[in-house]
């Protein structure tokens, strides 16, 4: 007999499952794993952001102690490229540039970090030690670090037979109807700025372990993946030519991902196709520094935006044009990102009746750029939430009264934007209250001057944001250019004795879905807790799935696992029916009791188990043996979350740092599933956004050599620099999956950023800045101020 | 090749290595002690703090040989073997206070000597101070303060129990 | 890390004799520079020479008017240490702020002194305290000691004993940090002592130096406000993605103003 306990289903924070096994050392990340045999491979990569390879000579590097073998670009030929899985159209409808992006260089280097040649050796340091022998002849070519630079007039080509180092020239929304809007707007507020890249650094750098079997033919990868299945495809169809039954891919315990583990990447082609050559398993962790300069970076968006408004403040057109740093190669999902994930939130929470975007993607001699941590949407976010304060400041208005009078009403939803997307529920003026209360707005004005007594500048910003995340309608993104579908998979494995083992497609890397998703089953099921299992990161496991990003997890592969345990009691009725002799339809289910309806016949969870696995007493001619059911899941729209971000800050006007002294987080996350777990995303989130405002940014010098390439020069947040973040969530439900909820893996990232920098330039008021660029560190604020101050004295 | 003699979580072990061997080499390689991890290599993340002689020890900083004849604790030989938690994990567990785990045993060994060199108590600032050589990138560090504020009283005796988290 | 042979000898004369007989050896005490270094292949020695068995070069203790720290005591023995805090409490404090908690438990002064990173905080207080390096061979001034980047007056094979601080009447410290690395990106050391007022710099320049203005400003009146009007030169500081050598020369005096708010 099951018992229920109510506080472990739905709306509990109860503490994680998974927890134990990390805080006892047991984890198994995927450097933990050792093979038999294995040998570990180094990858000598390219110290210059453009060169041609005139020649490499191996021989020293195989004559060193403990090398297996040496391979390079010239191995590897007749072998695919890394796929980009996203196409964009240009605006006159022809496809984007989309050059190759071979595994090890093939005759050029394209980026400082791009893979020339792969040592495998005994030892980690053997390998290392060979890498070093190996000669290889540059001829340096000159490069382009900025997108400024690669687009101006006769710059280098980083790929030969891409003209002016144009990906695409992309738009969304009508320009005529945007251009019209223009005409006559009582004020016009033009905007430019930056959006900084930045290095995602999960804490655990990158690995991949290949393996072989020569007797069967068959390769495992264990990497550090938040999709092993989507690898599996990519790597198996594209690059190496494997078939998936002979490939299978895990991903153990990964640490940290951030998007930053979503793409394929060459280490792991390599990895894989290695083991087979040298019939011998072959591993690679990435150091720091090494991840520095080959996980895909974030952001790097420069912004030229105009505004028009009512004499009222009322939004009548937004026109923004865009230029999206690719780096020197389209990683896997990097075309998607300045386009669909962020063009089309261009409306963000507002009423504006038209929006034209325009985008044009450029090609640097860079590491290549993708999703990180919102991927376009804190871009988007961070454009509208600065120039909604710009406009409120030139029109003499209210911060918040601006965002009052443009805001979506609740009476709208569903609410069709002008970019494409169709947002179902929300309620932004209940977030923003909420918010106001929490951060006490109200009493800053005393905050402020209390601090000016003491000697401290004193601001406050706002941001009220959404975001579209649950990724994605396959059909809708399969229109737009998308190379893969994008539902999820959910099996319910149901044991005889009434245990839960669920299989999903999602990954978990720090999100704690052994215990959100188990909470689903308990809720439904009625199962406790502890009897059931989420095994998740194994493509020879889980039947299919399309891994972890874009806040979909929950919205997606939980509702598959809804579906799932749709089917499961649809069938465990039946089979209650049958043993307590009456009609399905007469059967109730509920949380781990089946009951005959207004009898007190009942028959358990677990009976219903052990019957369906040992079918004496069975209407075997009607109904399979077995309670073990798989369920697909696309879902119907994008999910929307959103909400109020408000920060207050201090300046020390002597060195002019920053420090967060108040952060409120208001968010509208849809059904809340465990409310401890979201609140520690949401803090995860705010942390990184904090981060892009005041501390990270990755800086190239103008021959391409990344500046900023270790934590002594790229700031980390620490403990120290965070203030306590304060979390609270409204709830609306999602209307169109069946679990109501939205997502809230990136809003702390999304909402933070403008809220910060909004905050930074309230104190500075009487410095007449308009705007401050990300990461708003000492040493820009000191010449804000050092100017001002300059100013006044003249 | 050199041999190192030291004791781990209790355990005395004699191991062959090479002058450049670092501790956490050791640990991870040849003890197979996988739970002591490498986030960085400029000795500022972390994740592969260790207590050598009672002091938190970046295991990424030291030569194996330079840490003959100690005393090593990793992250494996903090619960007592009948399986029961040492308060600071039950507190980062009670707390939140990690996410992917990767960061999570250096700043449970780096919290507990923070905690042990300071009996007086520590504010919630000092905490933050004193988590310094640690980073984590998946929870802001709110809870992983909470924690470590809540498992100084349990430490110290000033609590028999830990506090639970608010709901 | 290249790899290399491992010595721990137990006496000076022998540290020495290993580090003179081979120039590519390099000492080692707590490492917490050194191995970075190294992981990084930005030398390759041959051998490592491991000081840290050698008793001669343990201890804090108080000698008359000086105090004189051996050189392998490790910052946060002697940020703890009640000889410390007692005779030059912001020798105690600077200690306490060096890098963190982990970097505390093994980096030693002799091994930062003997670095000298302008970056660094020993170097500031050995020179603004007026200090005397001691080595194997002889006595050596702190003017004489520290000559720019990563460079001394040690020679070959010369081995850093202990330094002498004489015990002064008020000393500070104040520094930024950088933010990513932490190290100083501006600091200022400030002392009152038998033989003077000093003011030395560090982080902002290529090496510590003396900042021969505040000393002036500061022995005629000994207050914050006494150097607040004194501007440091930009011309010569160091400028990176940071900060500008303007805003570190603007630190400099923020930095000196609070070192001399600290030494009270």
């Amino acid at each position: 007999m099951t018992v229920v306990t109510p506080f472990e289903g739905i709306g509990a924070s109860v503490k994680r499952k998974e927890d134990l096994r990390f805080l006892s050392g047991r984890g198994r990340y995927t450097d933990d794993i050792n093979r038999p045999g294995q040998a570990y491979a180094h990858i000598l990569r390219s110290p210059h952001a453009h060169a041609a390879i005139r020649g490499i000579d191996l021989a020293a590097a195989r004559a060193m102690p403990g090398v297996v073998a040496v391979f390079t670009g010239a191995d590897m030929v007749g072998l695919g490229g890394l796929p980009c899985g996203w196409q964009i159209h240009n605006k006159d409808g022809s496809p984007m540039a989309e050059p190759p992006h071979p595994v090890l260089a093939q005759g050029k280097v394209r980026f400082v970090g791009d893979a020339v040649a792969v040592v495998i050796a005994s030892t980690r340091a053997a390998a290392r030690d060979a890498a070093e022998a190996i000669e290889v002849e540059y001829e340096v070519l000159p490069a382009v670090a900025t997108m400024e630079a690669a687009l101006a007039p006769g710059a280098p080509a980083v790929h030969d037979g891409v003209a002016g180092n144009l990906c695409y020239d992309w738009h969304i929304g009508d320009p005529a109807v945007n251009a019209a809007a223009f005409q006559g707007a009582h004020k016009v507020v033009e905007f430019e700025l930056v959006n900084n890249r930045l290095v995602p650094n999960a804490m655990e750098p990158r690995a991949a372990i290949g393996d072989f079997d020569p007797t069967t033919g068959d390769y495992t990868l264990y990497t550090t993946s938040q999709n092993p299945h989507v690898i599996r495809l990519l790597m198996g169809a594209f690059v190496l030519q494997l078939p998936e039954h002979k490939l299978r891919v895990v991903a153990p315990d990964v640490g940290g991902g951030f998007g930053s583990k979503i793409f394929h990447y060459a280490e792991e082609a390599i990895v894989t196709w290695a083991a087979g050559k040298i019939a011998r398993p072959v591993k690679w962790t990435a150091d720091r520094s090494e991840s520095f300069i080959t996980d895909a970076h974030g952001r790097d968006h420069v912004t030229k935006a105009r505004l028009a408004l009512d004499a009222e403040g009322r939004f009548l057109a937004l026109h923004v044009q865009t230029l999206a740093n690719m780096g020197a190669y389209l990683s896997t999902f990097s075309t998607s990102v300045p386009t669909y994930l962020y063009a089309t939130l261009l409306a963000g929470v507002y009423t504006t009746p038209t929006v034209y975007a325009e985008v044009k993607a450029v090609f640097t001699n860079t590491v290549p750029v993708d999703a990180y941590r919102g991927a376009g949407r804190p871009e988007a976010t961070f454009l509208l939430e600065r120039l909604v304060d710009v406009a409120a400041r030139e029109m003499g208005m209210d911060r918040i009264e601006i965002r009052r009078r443009n805001f979506i009403p609740n009476d709208a939803f569903p609410y069709q934007t002008p970019v494409a997307l169709q947002y179902d529920s929300g309620d932004y003026v209940a977030t923003l209250e909420e918010a106001l209360k929490v951060a006490d707005w109200a009493g800053f004005e005393q905050r402020r001057q209390a601090a000016k007594a003491a000697g401290k500048l004193r601001g406050i910003g706002i941001s009220t944001y959404l975001e579209a995340c649950g990724i994605a309608p396959s059909a809708v993104v399969g229109a737009l250019g998308a190379r893969a579908g994008l539902y999820e998979v959910g099996t319910i494995r149901v044991h005889p004795t009434g245990s839960v083992t669920v299989l999903t497609g999602t990954h978990s890397h720090g999100q704690g879905h052994e215990t959100t998703l188990a909470q689903l089953v308990t809720d439904r099921l009625g199962v406790p807790l502890a009897q059931v299992d989420i095994v998740h990161g194994d493509t020879a496991k889980i039947p299919f799935g399309m891994g972890t990003y874009g806040s979909r997890s929950l919205a997606v592969g939980g509702s598959a696992m809804v579906k799932a345990m749709d089917k499961i009691v649809a069938k465990a009725r039946r089979i209650a029916a049958h043993l307590m002799e009456a009609s399905v339809e007469d059967v109730e289910f509920d949380r781990g009791t089946f009951r005959v309806a207004g009898t007190d016949k009942t028959k358990s969870w677990g009976e219903i188990c052990l019957t369906a696995y040992v079918p004496h007493n069975y209407p075997i001619e009607e109904i399979e043996p077995g309670l073990d059911e798989t369920a697909f899941y696309d879902p119907k729209n994008f999910t929307y979350p959103g909400g109020c971000h408000i920060c207050e800050i201090e300046i020390d006007p002597d060195t002019c740092q920053v420090a967060v002294v108040n952060f409120t987080a208001v968010d509208d996350v849809g059904r809340v599933i465990n409310p401890m777990i979201v609140e520690g995303q949401v803090q995860g989130g705010v942390a990184q956004g904090i981060g892009q405002a005041l501390l990270e940014t990755a800086v190239y010098d103008e021959n391409g050599q990344l500046l900023s390439a270790s934590f002594m020069d790229y700031q980390m947040p620490r403990a120290n620099d965070l203030p306590p973040v304060s979390v609270a969530t409204h709830t609306t439900l999602c209307t169109h999956n069946p679990l109501g909820v939205k997502g809230c893996g990136e809003v702390g990232a999304i909402g933070s950023p403008p809220a910060v920098i909004n905050a930074v330039v309230d104190a500075l008021r009487d410095y007449d800045v308009r705007h401050i660029e990300m990461p708003a560190t000492p040493a820009k604020i000191w010449g804000i101020i050092h100017a001002g101050q300059r100013l006044a004295a003249e | 090749m050199p041999q190192v003699t030291l004791t781990v979580n209790g355990a005395s072990h004699t191991v062959e290595v090479e002058g450049r061997t670092l501790l956490v080499e050791l640990l991870r390689e040849k003890l197979r002690l996988t739970g002591t991890h490498v986030g960085c290599d400029t000795s500022q993340c972390g994740a592969c703090v260790v207590h050598v002689n009672g002091d938190s020890v970046k295991s990424c900083t030291l030569l194996a040989l330079q840490a003959d004849g100690a005393e090593i604790t990793t992250i494996e030989g903090l619960a007592k073997p009948d399986g029961t938690l040492h308060p600071m994990q039950e507190a980062f567990r009670e707390y939140h206070a990690l996410q992917c785990g990767f960061c999570t045993p250096g700043m449970v060994m780096s919290a507990i000597d923070l905690v042990q060199k300071h009996p007086q108590g520590l504010s919630e600032k000092e905490i933050r101070e004193g988590l310094e050589g640690n980073l984590c990138r998946c929870t802001g560090y709110h809870n992983i303060v909470k924690a470590i504020a809540a498992a100084q009283d349990v430490m110290h005796g000033r609590r028999a129990e830990l506090a639970p988290a608010a709901e | 890390m290249y790899d290399f042979a491992y010595h721990k000898p137990t006496t000076v004369a022998d540290a020495v004799k290993i580090l003179s007989a081979d120039p590519e050896a390099r000492p080692i005490s707590g490492g917490q520079t050194l191995l970075p270094a190294l992981k990084h292949r930005l030398n390759k020695p041959t051998a490592v020479v491991d000081l840290s068995g050698i008793a001669e070069l343990k201890g804090i203790r108080r000698e008359g008017d000086r105090l004189v720290i051996g050189a392998l005591a490790k910052h946060g023995e002697v940020a703890n240490s009640p000889e410390v805090k007692a005779a030059i409490p912001a020798l105690a404090q600077m200690a306490s702020t060096i890098g963190d908690t982990q970097v505390r438990n093994r980096g030693t002064i002799g091994g930062s002194v003997s670095n000298n990173d302008p970056a660094a905080d020993y170097p500031a207080a050995v020179l603004g305290l007026d200090a005397t390096v001691v080595t194997d061979k002889r006595r050596i001034a702190a003017d004489d000691f520290f000559q720019g980047m990563f460079t001394t007056a040690l020679e070959p094979g010369e081995l850093l004993v202990a330094i002498e601080f004489p015990i002064p009447e008020k000393a500070g410290y104040a520094k930024m940090r950088n933010p990513a690395s932490r190290y100083v990106m501006a600091g200022v050391f400030v002392a009152r002592t038998k033989s003077g007022t000093r003011v030395v710099v560090n982080g902002a320049g290529p090496g510590v130096f003396r900042q021969a203005e505040m000393e002036t400003a500061l022995a005629a009146n000994w207050s914050a406000d006494a150097v607040a009007g004194v501007k440091q030169s930009p011309d010569g500081l160091n400028g990176d993605i940071h900060g500008s050598a303007e805003y570190r020369a603007h630190l400099v005096t923020v930095m000196a103003k609070r070192a001399v708010a600290n030494a009270g």
